[in-house]
């Protein structure tokens, strides 16, 4: 069985989608820790073209990207699936987990909003991404994979603990039971699920590094 | 009988890396040619998230993103494989098929078509470099990016098949034989594909509606 490493980083919520996968199908791992403002020379080899992490390597062929690092390891490890067999459901899964991505400018204007007009749009315009989402894509179902979690699941995984932390501090709450009802209720049952649980980083310290990583934003931003 | 629909947008690259799949699998399909100041209503009912084209129907059932259509296609109609068997290819397939579509990556190109002064200098520099990356990474020693068959990655590339028209309304060359010698040979392969050469938009018609579509943005009504 040839060798799975993660090169990865504690706070990313893009490496913690590919420890949920590798977990949820039983795969072995070495799990290496990288410094983002220190990246190792392997890392470097193994992603020159963007130089992020998460990077899969698996028999020493390192794959980049999470969401391609998601449908590698479900082709590879079909157990548990995480993907519907029905090419048009499949589809519908790869349109929704697309939807998440192109609609990450619009997070991260909510993320580094600062006050003001801006801010009060910068959080309009994410709470429609947020309603579309419950709508449309989760629906009346338990999960965005339907009694178990599957790849739309994880590739939302953020909003569930993450987005909490982003939340308390800009001091703005969008994703409570008042407005997102069956989202909110997606959310308890995705952090319930045992792998999840295990594998969400300490609330605190990830909620200093989100304070961090936003002022160092925010200041990088106003440079500009 | 299949029934697909195509709802494309000339000389959109993304409703032709739909059709060329399809074509390319031997699928019959209807095409049908949105005007996107002036959306069908079929459009708007096909496509409700996002109201944009390509969108393919399938027996009532349409599928939106061109790249989550490729991938339809490919499962739906296993013919003329465009993807590699081996996952570790199908992730590199993947992976060049998202640095084109990322939208970050591929912004200098757009700056490049409708720039001016330092930006645009600037968006040529990047323009050049992404095209280094896709010479010397992407596509490398191969025929096509696919290996010795077009694959998903070519259709998904094809937009370089045409950008000379574009060069030609900035009038600026980048894309040249010497400096991107792969990338050259690999467009002149690509157009002179059976299947392809036959679903390429008309040159003529390409350089009056991109040089329309171009002062649109620069706001002007002379060239």
């Amino acid at each position: 069985m040839a060798e799975v490493k993660l090169h990865g980083f504690w706070a990313s919520p893009f490496s913690h989608r590919v420890i949920w996968a590798l977990k949820i199908k039983g795969v072995d791992y070495e799990y290496i820790e990288e410094d983002l403002s220190n990246k190792s020379e392997l890392l470097l080899k193994y992603n020159p073209v963007y130089k992020k992490i998460p990077v899969l390597v698996h028999g020493g062929k390192p794959i980049p990207e999470s969401l391609i690092i998601l449908e590698y390891i479900e082709e590879t490890w079909p157990e548990n699936p995480l993907l519907p067999t029905n090419p048009y459901e499949k589809a519908m899964a790869r349109f929704w987990i697309q939807f998440g991505v192109d609609k990450g400018p619009i997070f991260r204007a909510f993320f580094l909003s600062t006050g003001g007009e801006e801010q009060e749009k910068a959080a309009k315009d994410f709470l429609e991404v947020l309603k579309t989402i419950e709508e449309q894509a989760l629906g009346d179902k338990k999960f965005f994979g339907g009694d178990t979690i599957n790849l739309v699941d994880i590739s939302y995984g953020y909003l569930a603990y993450w987005f909490k932390n982003v939340e308390e501090v800009i001091g703005i709450k969008l994703l409570e039971p008042s407005t997102l009802p069956r989202l909110s209720q997606w959310v308890q049952n995705f952090i319930e699920v045992p792998v999840i649980k295990e594998s969400i980083p300490d609330r605190d310290k990830l909620l200093a590094y989100t304070r961090r990583i936003r002022e160092k934003l925010v200041a990088e931003q106003l440079k500009k | 009988m299949e029934e697909v629909k195509v709802l494309g947008s000339w000389p959109s690259p993304y409703g032709y890396r739909v059709q060329w799949a399809l074509e390319l699998k031997g699928v019959e399909y209807e095409y049908i040619d949105e005007d996107l100041f002036n959306k069908s209503d079929m459009l708007l009912k096909y496509n409700p998230v996002h109201k944009k084209i390509p969108v393919l129907v399938r027996h009532g059932k349409s599928i939106a993103e061109s790249a989550v259509i490729l991938e339809y296609i490919e499962e739906t109609w296993p013919q003329n494989p465009l993807l590699p068997k081996d996952p570790y290819e199908r992730a590199m397939a993947r992976f060049w098929i998202n640095f084109v579509d990322n939208k970050d990556k591929a912004a200098p190109i757009v700056t490049f078509f409708i720039g001016v002064g330092e930006e645009h200098k600037k968006a040529t520099e990047e323009t050049k470099e992404l095209l280094k990356i896709l010479e010397e990474q992407a596509l490398g020693e191969k025929k096509y990016f696919g290996g010795d068959e077009i694959g998903m990655v070519d259709l998904a590339m094809g937009w370089m098949a045409y950008f000379g028209v574009i060069e030609e309304i900035v009038d600026v060359k980048i894309l040249d034989a010497e400096s991107f010698p792969r990338l050259h040979a690999w467009i002149q392969n690509f157009r002179a594909h059976p299947v392809i050469k036959s679903n390429l938009p008309d040159h003529d018609k390409l350089l009056v509606s991109y040089t329309q579509k171009r002062q649109m943005f620069l706001g002007s009504t002379t060239t």
